[in-house]
């Protein structure tokens, strides 16, 4: 356990939850923002064409009499004005010479010219807005431009603004009711495969390490493939578990046997001699027991390793180098052959070298010297002897969890855990027996 | 007396000052002062119905010319004063300008919001009461069979060249009534049939004159046989003494006014407690009671005669910014100029 704190784990669901609120949140206010903006404009457009319209039905009902401006304004223009029904009004018409010839004196002018100009003022206490249209006159008794001006408080506007953003608020809120419910459903329905995987765990027997076959979607595959290596790898180690308690069992009962016997005759015996004889025959099967013992545990020490030993980058000189050193203890001479340029693979180092010391052991205990160990390219490590090799019965086992029969015993043991230790590796264990001699090679494929 | 008053209630001029002045209740806490153009004696009872649950209240009552009300109002808007907690005037359409200019101040309760929008602008003015703009005939001199039920009837009564109706039909003179102008006015956007009774009061010798009281005694007396576009309120009163008098609210369509009660911009809040009275049940009831609001389905004991689908014949004169238009200079002059073609006699 680190003391590091840690995230609360979140479930799934409130991860998306959390991440469509967010969404839905940042959206909506984008929304808004942008409802607000075209409300607003919506309302401006949509009344400035009605202060435009009566200021038009102003304009057009100025007429001129007997060299003076008359404004017979129609009801229709006030009943247009009146649709912001809240709103108050102003009107002025100003003749060329800036008079107000009729209308309200308090109602602003345009800060610009031009024929139609739209300008914000003041009403009183309130803001107001304004059209100015130009109307110009050339009659034999009147000529120039006159100004109608309109202008009408905001109310309307305000309201209508406010209207638009609060129905395009309410179809938000509504669309984001509707996608969340959409996405709680998706997410529950993306996920039922997990407590499928899990029903289906939960319903096997223990001792079924088969892969799970179940048609998952490929997001929940990269769980479910591991899981299935994950299974498989405890499969291979308690297959061989079981195997060493087996062979450990079958190897152990012969050796066993005798020494029983042996002992049995011994403790008959009268004869100091005989007995002193069969007192050295018990001690060289406690040895040869012993190294048995050694090997099968070797044994079982590569078969656990190739499963669990991470892989590193190993040069197999050093592995011969290693074997040199545990296999040729006595002083036996062994000759050497290693090459100058590094052989890399991947792998690891205590395995390669138990294979390596078992061959290098067999040459020296079966075979004829001289003994050669070495080490070539690509991805080999080779022992040769002068001798014939093992016999092809032998041969034929090589491999074999277990060889049974005497000497030869520990020599297919072994081959035994080189074959093991090759496969586990991703290579093989090649042996050539030919008329200049026997060859045993642990070929590992080089690392890339 | 009765009759001075709605003479001098009804003759708006210029530069007119305060008409009455009376004092309402002993309250030392609140005084309301209450400006109107309507009749005291006809308010009064309302005003002492509003009196009699509030003991702490005064309310000053003022009665005032329609213009005068006007030009005192807004030159105190102008001033940034309030000289009253509440303004009722019959002249709606100086009230809507009032407003427009920004001399009222807002108010809203559950009673204002109860008036239909018709009767509220902006919750600055409201309209009180219920006043059909009615013909008065004279019972005794007109045959049953030519009481005049819609303005078409009337136009039909005038259009025989030797028809006894012949300069025995009056109505307001706008120049001088501005209620006169304004109801002219309403019938003038209302029908096309205005221009036709126009040119047949010219045509006929109708008599513009002035004033509710003046019009309806003249018809009571048989100077005039019919009066037309009278003020129901006042009519209905003077038919109830008086019965020679018949009222008929015409059945093409009747103008029904609301006279427009504001709160002055800065006035206290006693106002809005009388206004909120004025709109409740009781004080409907009052208002009723003192024939400010007429309904035009018959209420029992009224002398008004009306047609059967009330609902379609009613006209209110909506409170709105579109009643600005009668003020505006040059379309009074406008209208003056056609009515005077019509009443050269003037």
């Amino acid at each position: 356990m680190t003391g590091a704190w840690r995230f609360p784990i979140v479930s799934l669901k409130v991860r998306v939850a959390l991440a469509m609120a967010a969404v839905l949140l940042l959206g909506g206010a984008v929304v808004l923002a942008a409802a607000l903006g075209y409300g607003n404009r919506a309302a401006r457009e949509t009344y400035d064409r009605l202060l435009l319209g009566a200021a038009g039905s102003i304009a057009g009902s100025i007429t001129v009499q007997g060299g003076a401006l008359m404004v017979d304004m129609p009801v229709s223009t006030f009943d247009l004005l009146a649709l912001a029904p809240d709103d108050r009004i102003r009107y002025r018409v100003v003749g060329p010479d800036r008079m107000t010839v009729t209308g309200s004196d308090a109602a602003p002018l345009p800060p610009t010219g031009g024929e139609t100009v739209f300008y914000d003022g003041a009403f009183g206490d309130e803001n107001a807005r304004y059209v100015a249209l130009t109307r110009r006159f050339a009659e034999r008794s009147f000529s120039g431009p006159v100004r109608v001006i309109v202008g009408q408080t905001l109310r309307a506007r305000t309201a209508l603004a406010r209207d638009i953003a609060r129905n395009a608020m309410m179809a938000l809120g509504i669309a984001g009711a509707a996608m969340a419910l959409f996405a709680w459903l998706a997410v529950g329905s993306a996920l039922r495969p997990l407590p499928r995987i899990g029903a289906a765990l939960a319903r096997r027997d223990p001792s079924d390490l088969t892969p799970l076959d179940l048609s998952v979607p490929s997001e929940v595959a990269t769980m479910l493939s591991p899981l299935n290596d994950f299974m498989a790898r405890l499969d291979r180690q308690v297959t061989s578990n079981r195997n060493l308690i087996g062979d450990a069992a079958h190897q152990l009962r012969t050796p066993v046997a005798a020494i029983r016997a042996q002992a049995q005759l011994a403790a008959d015996e009268i004869d100091p001699a005989r007995r002193a004889e069969i007192t050295a025959r018990i001690h060289d099967r406690a040895v040869a027991l012993s190294q048995l013992l050694d090997q099968m545990l070797a044994r079982a020490m590569v078969t656990h390793r190739s499963d669990t030993q991470p892989r590193a980058l190993i040069d197999l000189r050093d592995i011969a180098l290693d074997a040199l050193d545990y296999g040729a203890a006595d002083g036996v001479r062994v000759a050497l052959d290693l090459p100058d340029e590094a052989v890399t693979v991947r792998g690891d180092a205590l395995s390669l070298t138990e294979a390596a010391k078992n061959l290098l052991t067999n040459a020296l205990k079966h075979g004829k010297a001289p003994v050669r160990l070495g080490v070539r390219s690509p991805g080999e490590v080779f022992v040769r002897d002068a001798g014939t090799g093992p016999a092809s019965a032998v041969l034929a086992q090589a491999g074999r969890r277990f060889v049974a029969g005497g000497d030869a015993a520990g020599s297919g043991l072994g081959l035994a855990i080189a074959e093991e230790v090759a496969r586990g590796h991703g290579g093989h264990l090649r042996l050539t027996p030919g008329p200049d001699g026997f060859e045993a090679a642990l070929c590992i494929p080089v690392a890339s | 007396m009765m009759r001075a008053l709605l003479l001098a209630l009804l003759l708006p001029v210029p530069g007119q000052a305060q008409e009455l002045t009376q004092h309402f209740g002993t309250g030392q806490v609140q005084t309301i002062v209450f400006r109107s153009t309507t009749d005291l004696s006809v308010l009064a009872p309302v005003i002492e119905s509003f009196i009699a649950t509030r003991p702490n209240v005064t309310i000053t009552y003022e009665q005032w010319g329609s213009n005068a009300l006007y030009s005192l109002t807004a030159q105190e808007c102008a001033a940034g004063q309030a000289g009253a907690d509440l303004v009722l005037s019959s002249a709606v359409h100086q009230m809507v300008e009032l407003v427009n200019e920004g001399c009222a101040r807002p108010w809203r309760s559950s009673l204002t919001a109860a008036l239909p929008d018709a009767l509220r602008w902006r919750d600055e003015l409201w309209g009180v009461t219920d006043e059909p703009a009615v013909m008065v005939y004279n019972r005794d001199l007109v045959p049953p069979g030519d009481i005049p039920r819609t303005r078409f009837d009337l136009l039909d009564l005038l259009r025989p060249s030797d028809s006894p109706y012949h300069g025995r039909i009056a109505t307001y003179d706008i120049e001088e009534s501005g209620l006169g102008y304004l109801l002219a006015f309403a019938d003038s956007v209302q029908a096309t049939t205005f221009g036709g009774l126009m040119e047949s009061f010219g045509r006929s010798g109708a008599v513009a004159t002035c004033c509710s009281a003046e019009i309806i005694d003249a018809v009571a007396q048989g100077e005039y046989l019919i009066a037309y576009n009278v003020l129901g309120s006042y009519a209905l009163a003077r038919a109830a003494q008086d019965t020679r008098l018949g009222v008929v609210a015409p059945s093409d369509y009747t103008l029904v006014l609301s006279r427009a009660a504001m709160l002055p911009r800065g006035s206290a809040g006693g106002g809005a407690d009388l206004l909120d009275f004025l709109l409740s049940p009781e004080g409907r009831r009052e208002l009723e009671r003192a024939l400010l609001i007429v309904p035009l389905d018959g209420g029992d004991g009224t002398a008004l005669e009306t047609p059967e689908a009330t609902q379609t014949i009613r006209r209110p004169i909506e409170l709105s910014p579109a009643l600005l238009i009668l003020l505006d200079t040059h379309k009074r002059a406008l209208f003056r100029a056609r009515w005077r073609d019509s009443f050269p006699g003037r």
